[in-house]
């Protein structure tokens, strides 16, 4: 069973409490942008094994967005942060090079 | 490759059974092949089969990091129908049923494709009239299914409760042809196929790279060694991102769990396969008797073929209100997939910025019933560079805003 701590509320949430939203950091392209850029935005992902920024929302509980960090093919959590980033924190990005030193994520790493 | 037979069965029944053989060689790699095929599951098979069967390419890998038919192929709940809405799906869906029928004797392999009837049930005003158009839609299509109402839905599946709590059984979507298979001979069969064509299967061979020059494939690297090849079809269903990967291309494509479960084996109580897709749950029962059950994938991205138990809940609890003897079955066994699931639910099969890469992936929750028909599509289009069956599946159309969005018009599902 997934557990993760809501960075908001505090609380330790297990998956029924929560709602999967898909992968994290996506830049948002629109009127104006090319053909290239809005079609990757709306379709293309990154579906990586391993390391994995996604959001979630604490549905049955504060309602609010956050982010995790989760491996995909063990499910360890690195941890969650705030809904306000543009990229993963620091010290989240250490936690995991130390667990994951190969880890890659877009233009982040 | 010697035939089976009834004969064939005497004969060894009399001698011990000594003189079965393998059904399938299992060679070193070469060198060089004309075609690598990635997953030696249900669609890679298949693929390799009718670019023998159809094109006469047969200097053909088939690459396996486990074991043949270990993925998704073999992890299904087997069922087999065609009346999707759209008409690239009905298309490929209803080729592939109908290769389904001769599946057994094409292969001289006995695959039990059980043509038994598949009902959809209708649990909201919504469904009944999107049922309603699928059926007509099917009709235009050339594709057998009709609209049933509740009484023949009761006559068809006299465990049903139709006057469930929450959600009344208001009618179906009935398709007879349809049916299920056994999924592991659908694999064996068409390696066997394959093999005696003197394609090499070869398993416990992961790809671990992908090797191009001036944008084109020369090759892949892999756990026992580099292969070249002219063509590459990348049929890897979960890991077809990670492939992608590899060759240095996204795809419109997330990897999810879906589970499904076994009862302990019962008496023949249902001879036909029930979908309920309001609820999510579906259900049929297999020839020793387990009732075979499933339901809908994990929200998150996931490659460990585990899924989370509260989807198993959720499906048992939807199944008990329709089917209200599940609650008396002891569960046997449970295990996941990892399926991949496209931005409008429908699959892949299409070439690649890379060239000579093609790829064959997205089914998704619903790919087996399509195996021979997706085989034969990728076949032609590895080969003529053009198919009309796969022309609409072409990941450019994402680009286009040509979906083909089952989705919401069929309410998903196997
Ligand atoms: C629980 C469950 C129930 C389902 N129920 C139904 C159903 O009732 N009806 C229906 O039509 N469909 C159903 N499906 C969907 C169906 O199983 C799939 O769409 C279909 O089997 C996909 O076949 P495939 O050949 O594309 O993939 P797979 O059978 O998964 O084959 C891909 C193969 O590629 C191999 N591979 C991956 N990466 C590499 C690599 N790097 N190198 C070498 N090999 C690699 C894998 O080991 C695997 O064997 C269900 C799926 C699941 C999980
Ligand atoms: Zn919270």
């Amino acid at each position: 069973m997934l557990i993760l701590e809501c960075p908001y509320c505090g609380v330790k949430a297990e998956e029924t409490e929560l709602a999967a939203g898909g992968e994290a950091h996506l830049k948002r392209f629109g009127p104006g942008s090319s053909d290239e850029e809005f079609h990757d935005y709306l379709f293309m992902r990154e579906n990586p094994k391993g390391v994995h920024f996604e959001r979630w929302r604490h549905a049955n509980g504060c309602g609010k967005w956050f982010h995790a960090a989760r491996c995909t093919m063990t499910l360890e959590v690195f941890g969650t942060y705030s809904a306000q980033t543009t990229e993963p924190p620091k010290e989240i990005q250490d936690k995991i090079s130390e667990k994951r030193p190969n880890w890659t994520w877009r233009d982040v790493k | 490759m010697k035939r089976y037979s009834a004969f064939a069965v005497a004969r060894e029944a009399l001698r011990y059974h000594t003189g079965w053989e393998r059904a399938w060689r299992s060679p070193e790699p070469k060198r060089r092949y004309d075609v690598i095929i990635v997953g030696a599951g249900g669609h890679g098979l298949a693929t390799a089969y009718f670019l023998g069967k159809n094109f006469g390419i047969t200097n053909v890998a088939v690459l396996e990091k486990g074991w043949l038919g270990g993925g998704n192929t073999g992890r299904n709940t087997t069922i087999i129908r065609s009346n999707y809405l759209q008409d690239p799906s009905a298309a490929i869906y209803e080729k592939a049923r109908s290769l389904y029928e001769t599946m057994s004797q094409d292969l001289n392999y006995n695959v039990m494709f059980s043509p038994r009837g598949v009902i959809m049930l209708a649990q909201t005003e919504h469904e009944v009239r999107g049922y309603k158009r699928t059926a007509h839609a099917n009709a235009l299509q050339g594709v057998q299914t009709e609209w049933i109402e509740p009484a023949r839905v009761k006559e068809l599946v006299p465990i049903i409760n139709l006057e469930g709590p929450r959600y009344p059984v208001l009618g179906g979507l009935w398709q007879e042809r349809g049916g299920t298979a056994r999924h592991d001979a659908v694999a064996w069969g068409y390696a066997r196929a394959c093999s005696a064509m003197g394609m090499d299967i070869i398993q416990k061979c992961e790809v671990t790279g992908v090797r191009s020059e001036n944008g084109r494939v020369v090759g892949v690297d892999t756990t026992k060694g580099a292969i070249d090849c002219d063509k590459l079809g990348m049929v890897v269903a979960g890991n077809c991102s990670h492939l992608s990967e590899m060759a240095g291309f996204r795809l419109p494509v997330e990897s999810v769990a879906l589970q499904a479960l076994v009862s302990e084996p019962i008496k023949p109580c249902m001879d036909v396969v029930v979908m309920a897709n309001t609820v999510h749950g579906y259900m049929s029962q297999s020839d020793k008797g387990e009732m075979v059950i499933g339901g809908g994938t994990d929200g998150f991205n996931n490659y460990t073929q585990r899924g989370s138990f509260h989807h198993i809940e959720e499906t048992v609890r939807a199944l008990n209100e329709t089917f209200p003897m599940v609650s008396r079955l002891k569960m046997l066994r449970q295990w996941g997939g990892i399926v991949d699931v496209t931005g409008d639910r429908s699959p892949l099969i299409s070439k690649t910025p890379v060239d000579n890469i093609f790829v064959n992936a997205g089914w998704g929750t619903g790919g087996f019933k399509a195996i021979p028909g997706s085989g034969w599509a990728m076949a032609e289009l590895m080969a003529t560079g053009h198919s009309p069956l796969a022309e609409e599946f072409s990941m450019m159309r994402f680009k286009e805003g040509k979906f083909i969005d089952e989705s919401v018009a069929a309410g998903v599902a196997h």
